[in-house]
C-alpha cells in the first residue's frame, strides 16, 4: 500500500455497524494524501456512501479512527442539493454564508468560482433553470468557495448523460491538478475512476472491505483521448476483474 | 424554426431551443380555452337561472317563482340602487374584517404552532390528534356555544373563524419538514444553529406549502365569518346578517345579491394570496399555477 507523505485524510481500521445491524464496513484502511485523487468503486449498497457519511463525520464509526481536518473538507453530494429558492450567485455562497465569511470576500469568490466551473452568465438563474449538469457545476462551486483541502465526491455525475459527465470529468481533473485539492470519489463507472484517479481502490459488497488497489500511473495533464489509449483499457480491465471477484 | 430568432435570455434559450415551436401553439391553443371556456360555462349558469324563474320553480316544484328572481332583477336592485348598493357595501365591510382578523390571528398562531411542532417532536406527537378533531368538529355546531359564552361582538365572530388554523398548522409543519436530507446534510456539516436551519433552510423550503395553507384558510376564514353571522344575527350586520334578514322578509332580490357578494369576497381573497404566493415563490416554485 502506498504511504503518502502529506496525508489528508486517513482511514485506520474503520468498521461500521449501524444499529438494526447492518455491517456495512469491516476494517477498512487507506489514506488520501494532498494532490491524491483516490476513487473507490465496488458494487451497489457495498458501503460507499457510508465511507464519505464518516470522513465528513455526518456518521460515527463504530469501531477503528479517522483522521481529517473536517473544517477543511469539501463535501459533494450525489444530486447537486442546491436551495431551489437561491439563484446560482446565492448557492454558491450559501457555506461561506454559514461560515461567516465576511461580504467583500464572499461576492469575490462567489464570483470567480461561478466563473471558474463555466457558469458565466447564469449567477441569477434559479436551479428549475439549469440542466443537471450545470447543477452540478453550482454545486462544484459552492464547496470550492470554501477552499477545502480535500474533497468527498458521492457519485457526482451518476445522473449525468455520458458526453456531459465526460466533459465534467476533463475539467474536473485540470481543475484539481491546478489546485492540487485531495479528493475521495464514488463512483459506479470504472472508466470515470481510471480517468480521474491516482489510485482506484475496489470495494467488495457488504460488508464493504478493500479488496482491490490500483494505482494509475498516467501523467498530468491527462488528455480526454487518453480515454482510447490501450493502456487505459488495460487498466479498466484489470479494475473490471477485481470488481467482479469482489462481487462473488 | 425562425421562432428561435426571436430574443431570449441565454437560460431561457437552453429550455426554450427545443420545445418553442409546439409549445407556442399549445400555449396559443390553451389560451382561448381559458377565455372562451369558463364565459361559456358562465352563460350556461345563466340560461339555467332564467329556466328557474321562468319554467322549473313552478313546472317542477309548485313554488313561486319570486324564490328565485331572474339575474337582471338582482344586479338592478342589489347593486344599481343606491341605497341598497350602501347596505351591502356596510355588510361586506363588516364580514371582511371579522375574516381577515380570524385569517391574521389564525396565520400567526398557526405558525408559531407548526414551527414549535416542528422543532419538538413529542408536541407534533401530542398536539396533532387534537388538531385534526378540531378540522373534524361541524363549526355549525361550535357557533351557538361560543355564542353563549362570548356573546355575538366582534371576538366571538372572529373566534369562529378559527377553523382556518388547521390547514395553517398541517400545511406549515408539512412545510418545514419538506426539506430534502441531503440539504439539511449540508447544513449540519457547516454545525449550523437549530435557528440558522429553520430560517436559512426549512422556511424557504415551505414556503410554498403555507401559501397553499393560507389560501385554504382565507377560503375557511369568510365562510367561518359568514356562518358566525347567520347564526348569531345580532351586532353588527355583515353579510350573513343581511342575507337571514332579507330572506325572512321575502327580498330575495337582495338575498341573492347578499350571496353574490359574500362569494366575491371569498373569490377576491382566494386570488389575493394567489398572487402574493406567485410574487413571492413563483420564480422558483414549478407549480404556481392556481
Amino acid at each position: 500500500m502506498t504511504v503518502a507523505v502529506d496525508t489528508r485524510l486517513s482511514f485506520d481500521d474503520v468498521s461500521m455497524t449501524f444499529p438494526d445491524g447492518t455491517e456495512a464496513l469491516r476494517h477498512v484502511s487507506f489514506g488520501v494524501g494532498r494532490g491524491e485523487f483516490v476513487t473507490v468503486v465496488g458494487p451497489s449498497g457495498c458501503g460507499k456512501s457510508t465511507l464519505l457519511r464518516i470522513a465528513s463525520g455526518l456518521e460515527q464509526q463504530t469501531d477503528g479512527a479517522v483522521d481529517v481536518d473536517r473544517g477543511d473538507l469539501g463535501y459533494v453530494f450525489q444530486d447537486a442539493t442546491l436551495l431551489q429558492w437561491r439563484t446560482v450567485e446565492g448557492n454558491v455562497a450559501l457555506l461561506a454564508e454559514l461560515d461567516g465569511m465576511s461580504r467583500g470576500e464572499r461576492a469575490r469568490r462567489v464570483a470567480e468560482n461561478v466563473s471558474l466551473v463555466g457558469l458565466d452568465g447564469f449567477a441569477d438563474k434559479y436551479p428549475r433553470q439549469l440542466s443537471g449538469g450545470m447543477r452540478m457545476r453550482a454545486s462544484l462551486a459552492r464547496s470550492l468557495v470554501m477552499d477545502p483541502a480535500i474533497f468527498l465526491f458521492d457519485e457526482p455525475f451518476g445522473a449525468l448523460d455520458e458526453i456531459t459527465r465526460e466533459r465534467l470529468n476533463d475539467e474536473l481533473l485540470s481543475l484539481f491538478q491546478r489546485n492540487g485539492f485531495g479528493a475521495l470519489f464514488i463512483t459506479h463507472s470504472i472508466s470515470e475512476a481510471v480517468f480521474l484517479s491516482t489510485r482506484v481502490l475496489v470495494m467488495s459488497a457488504r460488508p464493504g472491505r478493500i479488496v482491490g488497489t490500483h494505482d494509475i500511473p498516467f501523467s498530468s495533464p491527462r488528455p480526454p483521448e487518453l480515454r482510447f489509449d490501450a493502456a487505459f483499457a488495460e487498466l479498466c480491465g484489470e479494475v473490471s476483474t477485481s470488481l467482479r471477484s469482489a462481487h462473488q | 424554426m425562425n421562432m428561435l430568432d426571436t430574443p431570449l435570455g441565454q437560460g431561457e434559450a437552453i429550455i426554450a431551443t427545443q420545445t418553442v415551436a409546439p409549445a407556442t401553439t399549445a400555449r396559443r391553443r390553451r389560451g382561448r380555452i381559458d377565455i372562451v371556456g369558463p364565459l361559456l360555462v358562465f352563460a350556461a349558469f345563466i340560461g339555467i337561472w332564467y329556466l328557474m324563474h321562468h319554467w322549473a320553480l313552478r313546472a317542477i316544484w309548485d313554488k313561486p317563482n319570486f324564490l328565485v328572481p331572474t339575474p337582471h332583477d338582482v344586479v338592478r336592485t342589489a347593486f344599481f340602487t343606491n341605497e341598497n348598493r350602501a347596505t351591502l357595501v356596510g355588510g361586506l365591510r363588516v364580514t371582511a374584517t371579522v375574516a381577515f382578523l380570524g385569517l391574521a390571528i389564525a396565520i400567526v398562531v398557526g405558525i408559531g404552532l407548526a414551527t414549535l411542532m416542528a422543532r419538538r417532536q413529542w408536541l407534533e406527537r401530542s398536539m396533532w390528534p387534537y388538531l385534526v378533531a378540531l378540522q373534524a368538529i361541524p363549526i355549525l355546531a361550535l357557533v351557538p356555544l361560543i355564542g353563549s359564552i362570548w356573546g355575538y361582538g366582534l371576538s366571538a365572530r372572529t373566534l369562529v373563524c378559527v377553523i382556518s388554523l388547521f390547514p395553517i398548522v398541517a400545511n406549515t409543519l408539512f412545510g418545514l419538514l419538506s426539506a430534502d436530507k441531503g440539504q439539511h446534510d449540508l447544513f449540519t456539516l457547516r454545525g449550523v444553529s437549530p435557528s440558522t436551519r429553520l430560517w436559512k433552510l426549512q422556511f424557504p423550503a415551505a414556503l410554498p406549502a403555507i401559501f397553499a395553507g393560507f389560501r385554504i384558510a382565507a377560503g375557511l376564514s369568510v365562510i367561518g365569518a359568514i356562518v358566525g353571522e347567520l347564526f348569531f344575527k345580532r351586532g353588527d350586520k355583515g353579510i350573513g346578517i343581511l342575507l337571514d334578514t332579507f330572506r325572512n322578509r321575502n327580498n330575495y332580490p337582495m338575498a341573492y345579491g347578499a350571496l353574490i357578494v359574500a362569494a366575491l369576497l371569498g373569490i377576491v381573497v382566494f386570488v389575493i394570496f394567489g398572487l402574493i404566493s406567485r410574487l413571492v415563490v413563483g420564480k422558483w416554485h414549478e407549480s404556481t399555477r392556481s
